[in-house]
């Protein structure tokens, strides 16, 4: 079995913004319980889960807290677990959130990856998505980060947001490849249901583009990215170069187990998911009385993993390992499912390629689809 | 005998027959409020959802009058469509009354008249009943005047009630004792009884459901059925209470059912007569009629495994569906199935929707079709109710389809779109009356094909819903029909072909284009669907493909969330076939059928 990874959601933000699903609150009056919740909530695993080589600390918000709380919790996560001394140690940023000193502070507390949430380098688009800094904090927490010795800066986008030109997007895109960043994480907008967006949405007051607009982003942004030297190993994830990925996030996508601490995180080992309370309130108080604050779990059919193994596969360019597929499920893809995968490698969708069924470029687009066959 | 009734409740739809029947059947106590299911006449999911009674039932009622003596009332409902309005013809001819169930807020309508025209053939006693007198919006005037002036009924012997709150209940049973003549018949007489309906059960096989005319039967006799002279022997005879009730005999004037080793429903005609092997009758009960299918069209399995299934659920279901008869066939395009044969467009509704869920069966029906008949050059003739059959156009010396006599009651404010309906539809010789005033009688001449072609859906909507109709088969004429073909990414779907009308071949051909266009979801690629004629191709729709639909984030609480929408999607795609590279649904082949303007 692989090593498992860490996942810690901090579930404080400055505010909420207008597409976000996540769960967080915007009052930090709680940071110093919930910080001793998790602390606890550490504990409750220590027998079950005791090595982890990734530690993602996302949210929220994590750069609102005091710099101080990530060195404790990771301190604590050492204490208690064993963390693979080349492990890769993930930390989610706001632009505007951190200064020179925290950044470095960040980065002696023993974090090795930053990931900033920059969105976009158009002020008119980080209006409509209701994000809180603007072009020249974008630009200057990148320039931080740098100073702060991060060799592995992560920068996240998002296209397709309404009324963005595509030279806005092309203005963006190119903005971030100039910091050469490690990684890149282009997401097309969703919009989740609740959140303001989807409101103004039903309202009629935005129209969200449509899907050939957004399949011709999509392709043009993957192009520009491959140009620029970056390896795509996800729909919306890119590479400087292989050893660049998320270690961390690719356990999601193979069925590596995970442990997700925190309101609504969820954990993965083996046939089995669960998932937090969702409600600061109810996550600090389970851990009061020393219970796992869990909301609710799935056990997972032999069906249900394959569905899963199929069509996270299917997302990522490496594809499918069909021998390995057939000696976890006892099911041989490509002579089950022998036309459907002829029509779909004669139409161009997916190929084999080193033992693993892959989709092509067209088909990572479709991925969704191709994950019915 | 005097101290029987027989009588049918007849309404409009949703006017509250079911729930009339509930009061009653709650009234005269044969059940208590703790056991009972509501509207227990309309037994079937299906019936109940669609608000529609498909099969008939009867039920005997206990009563004691005012007049302090007992009396049976035997309710028997009757079934609520044009498809099925010969089993209602015989439900009526076992009763001698009806209560003509009227909405007090929505007054007399399309079925109202309809239904009473049938009960006046029948010379049947006609009680009119106005309902849900409790609604706010009821105008039980303006209904009476209704009754006079629309229905021209006596309206001083109208009974007002609320079958909902349960008023006026006791009357309406004191009416029908009053009101409706106690049966006429002879017992000593030689059997002669009326089969208004049979169900299968499991356990005894068929039962029969009839009324007794003249004589008596009782379980030993050797009976026979006069429409083939088949011969049984009585093993049990009794009443419908809430369950089969067995007695000694049943005689004449009553209503109850037989079971005498019948194997399958099939085997017994509604409509038919049941005598004595020993003694028969001098003639038949009149208005027997054999029903014959008129509606064609194929079943298929969704997955090839499933066709062992299929073939078994058909099998069964048959046993308690008379009207539905069924063979081998097999496709090009969807493999292995089944030739059917249905009443009409309902029936074939039905019978999908039963399939599907009794017998929890994905299956694919192929465009339905009416019988064609072919006169060929070598001077033989074929009938062809399977477009796949079609003979070679060279060897066709000539062509007949079926027509019907369709008789429609409507307001007289929609006679002209009616006409222009009917005349689209290649109706002719077109007959008008004014039975009432404001009301009109219009009857035409139709092919049988142009009214499973959206006939009804159209008829309704032009109506506004007031409209009824009803048709009858009356012989088949010369028509110069065409073979529409479909091809779906250059490949024959022979399920979508149709035989039509050679001058409506071309819009068929478009408009089929168009609405599998509608029902054909967008896939990964592009999809061409074409209509052919003779081998040109006359029509063309292109489905685009979709280039992106992968989600944008997929990390620890997105995939759960995620799995489950694919579990869905996986779901529905199992009811969509696969031709080719095609996902069809199952909706496509129906739709082809039915207008743009629904």
């Amino acid at each position: 079995m692989e090593t498992p990874g860490l996942y810690i959601h901090i579930p404080f933000c400055f505010s909420k913004c207008h597409y976000c699903g996540f769960y967080s609150t915007t009052s930090l009056d709680a940071v110093e319980d919930f910080v001793r919740a998790l602390l606890g909530e550490m504990d409750i695993y220590r027998e079950d889960f005791n090595a982890f080589d990734t530690i993602y600390i996302g949210g929220g918000t994590p750069s609102l807290i005091p710099v101080k709380y990530v060195g404790r919790i990771l301190e604590e996560a050492a204490q208690i677990f064993a963390i693979s001394s080349h492990a890769e140690i993930t930390l989610e940023a706001n632009p505007a959130d951190l200064d020179l000193h925290d950044m470095r502070a960040l980065r002696n507390s023993g974090i090795n990856r930053i990931n900033i949430g920059i969105q976009s380098f158009d002020d008119t688009v980080l209006t409509i998505l209701g994000r809180k800094h603007n072009r020249a904090q974008a630009l200057a927490a990148l320039d931080n980060a740098e100073k702060a010795g991060f060799d592995a800066t992560g920068i996240d986008l998002i296209y397709g947001v309404p009324g963005q030109e595509t030279d806005s997007w092309k203005d963006t895109l190119l903005t971030a490849l100039s910091f050469h960043p490690a990684h890149l994480s282009c997401y097309q907008l969703t919009v989740e249901p609740g959140t303001p967006l989807a409101i103004r949405q039903s309202e009629g007051e935005i129209v969200l583009p449509d899907e050939a607009f957004l399949a011709d982003i999509f392709f043009e942004t993957t192009d520009i990215i491959e140009k620029a030297g970056y390896i795509q190993y996800e729909v919306s994830n890119f590479a400087r170069n292989l050893k660049l990925t998320s270690r961390h996030n690719q356990k999601y996508w193979n069925h590596t187990p995970y442990l997700g601490l925190g309101p609504s995180a969820h954990s993965f080992r083996e046939h089995r998911r669960w998932w937090n309370h969702c409600s600061l309130s109810g996550y600090i108080k389970d851990l009061e009385r020393g219970k796992a604050p869990v909301d609710a779990s799935e056990t997972l059919t032999d069906e249900q993993l394959q569905l899963e193994a199929l069509f996270l596969g299917l997302r990522t360019t490496k594809g499918v390992h069909l021998k390995d597929y057939e000696l976890r499920f006892t099911y041989d893809l490509l002579s089950e499912k022998n036309s459907i995968i002829a029509t779909l490698i004669q139409k161009g969708f997916i190929e084999i390629h080193n033992g693993c069924l892959r989709p092509t470029r067209a088909g990572l687009a479709v991925a969704d689809s191709l994950a019915l066959i | 005998m005097d101290n029987i009734r027989n009588f049918s409740i007849i309404a409009h739809i949703d006017h509250g027959k079911s729930t009339l029947a509930d009061r009653l059947i709650q009234y005269t106590g044969i059940t208590n409020t703790r056991t009972f299911k509501d509207q227990i006449l309309d037994n079937m999911d299906i019936e109940r959802e669609r608000g529609i009674t498909i099969k008939s039932q009867a039920i005997s009622l206990p009563y004691l009058g005012k007049d302090g003596k007992s009396y049976i009332l035997n309710l028997i409902d009757t079934p609520g469509h044009v498809d099925f309005s010969y089993e209602v013809s015989r439900s009526l001819a076992s009763c001698e009354g009806v209560l003509l169930l009227i909405d007090a807020a929505q007054g007399v309508q399309a079925q109202t008249l309809a239904n009473l025209y049938l009960a006046m053939e029948h010379n049947l006693e006609i009680i009119p009943v106005i309902n849900k007198i409790d609604l706010p919006a009821a105008d039980v005037e303006r209904v009476i005047e209704q009754i006079d002036r629309e229905l021209g009924l006596d309206a001083e012997g109208h009974l007002k009630c609320s079958a909902k709150e349960g008023t006026g209940i006791e009357d309406i049973l004191e009416a029908v004792v009053e009101r409706i003549p106690p049966p006429k018949g002879d017992s000593e007489a030689p059997l002669a009884a009326l089969i208004f309906d049979a169900h299968y059960d499991p356990f005894r096989g068929t039962v029969i459901h009839c009324r007794i005319f003249d004589g008596s039967v009782r379980s030993g006799d050797i009976i026979r059925f006069m429409f083939n002279g088949a011969n049984y022997k009585v093993e049990e005879v009794g009443r419908f209470l809430l369950s089969r009730q067995k007695r000694d005999y049943l005689s004449a004037g009553e209503v109850g059912y037989l079971i005498a080793g019948v194997k399958t429903v099939s085997d017994v005609h509604t409509g038919d007569t049941v005598t004595m092997e020993s003694r028969p009758c001098r003639q038949a009960l009149p208005g027997f009629k054999e029903v014959k299918p008129v509606v064609f069209a194929s079943i298929y399995p969704i997955s090839s495994d499933d066709y062992q299934d299929l073939a078994d659920s058909l099998e069964k279901y048959t046993l308690n569906d008379a009207a539905f008869v069924y063979q081998k066939d097999s496709s090009a395009a969807l493999g292995q199935g089944f030739r059917c044969g249905f009443l009409g467009l309902l029936h074939l509704e039905i019978v999908q929707e039963r399939l599907e869920r009794e017998y929890d069966l994905s299956i694919i029906l192929s465009v339905p079709s009416v019988r064609y008949r072919f006169t060929l050059k070598n001077g033989s003739t074929v009938d062809v109710d399977n477009p796949t059959l079609y003979p070679d156009p060279s060897s066709i010396a000539g062509s007949e389809e079926p027509y019907i006599r369709a008789v429609m009651m409507l307001p007289e404010r929609y006679l002209g779109s009616v006409m222009k309906l009917c005349m689209e539809k290649r109706g002719a010789n077109s007959v008008i009356n004014y039975p009432g005033p404001g009301r009109v009688e219009l009857s035409y001449e139709m092919p049988l094909a142009e009214v499973i072609y959206d006939f009804y859906d159209r008829f309704k909507s032009v109506t506004q819903g007031y409209g009824s109709f009803d048709y009858d088969l009356i012989d088949y004429r010369t028509s110069n029909l065409a073979l529409v073909d479909i091809l779906v990414n250059g490949e024959k779907v022979d399920a979508l072909s149709q035989i039509v009308h050679r001058e409506r071949a071309r819009a068929r051909a478009l408009q089929a284009c168009e609405r599998l266009k509608e029902e054909i979801p967008r896939q990964m690629f592009k999809i061409a669907i074409q209509g052919v004629i003779g081998g040109e191709i006359i029509s063309r729709t292109t489905i685009s493909a979709f280039r992106k639909d992968v989600t944008a984030k997929c990390y620890g609480g997105d995939i759960t969330r995620k799995r489950k929408l694919l579990e869905k999607q996986k779901k529905g795609k199992k009811r969509m076939k696969m031709i080719g590279s095609v996902s069809i649904p199952q909706s496509a082949f129906l739709a082809v059928l039915k207008s743009d303007t629904d």
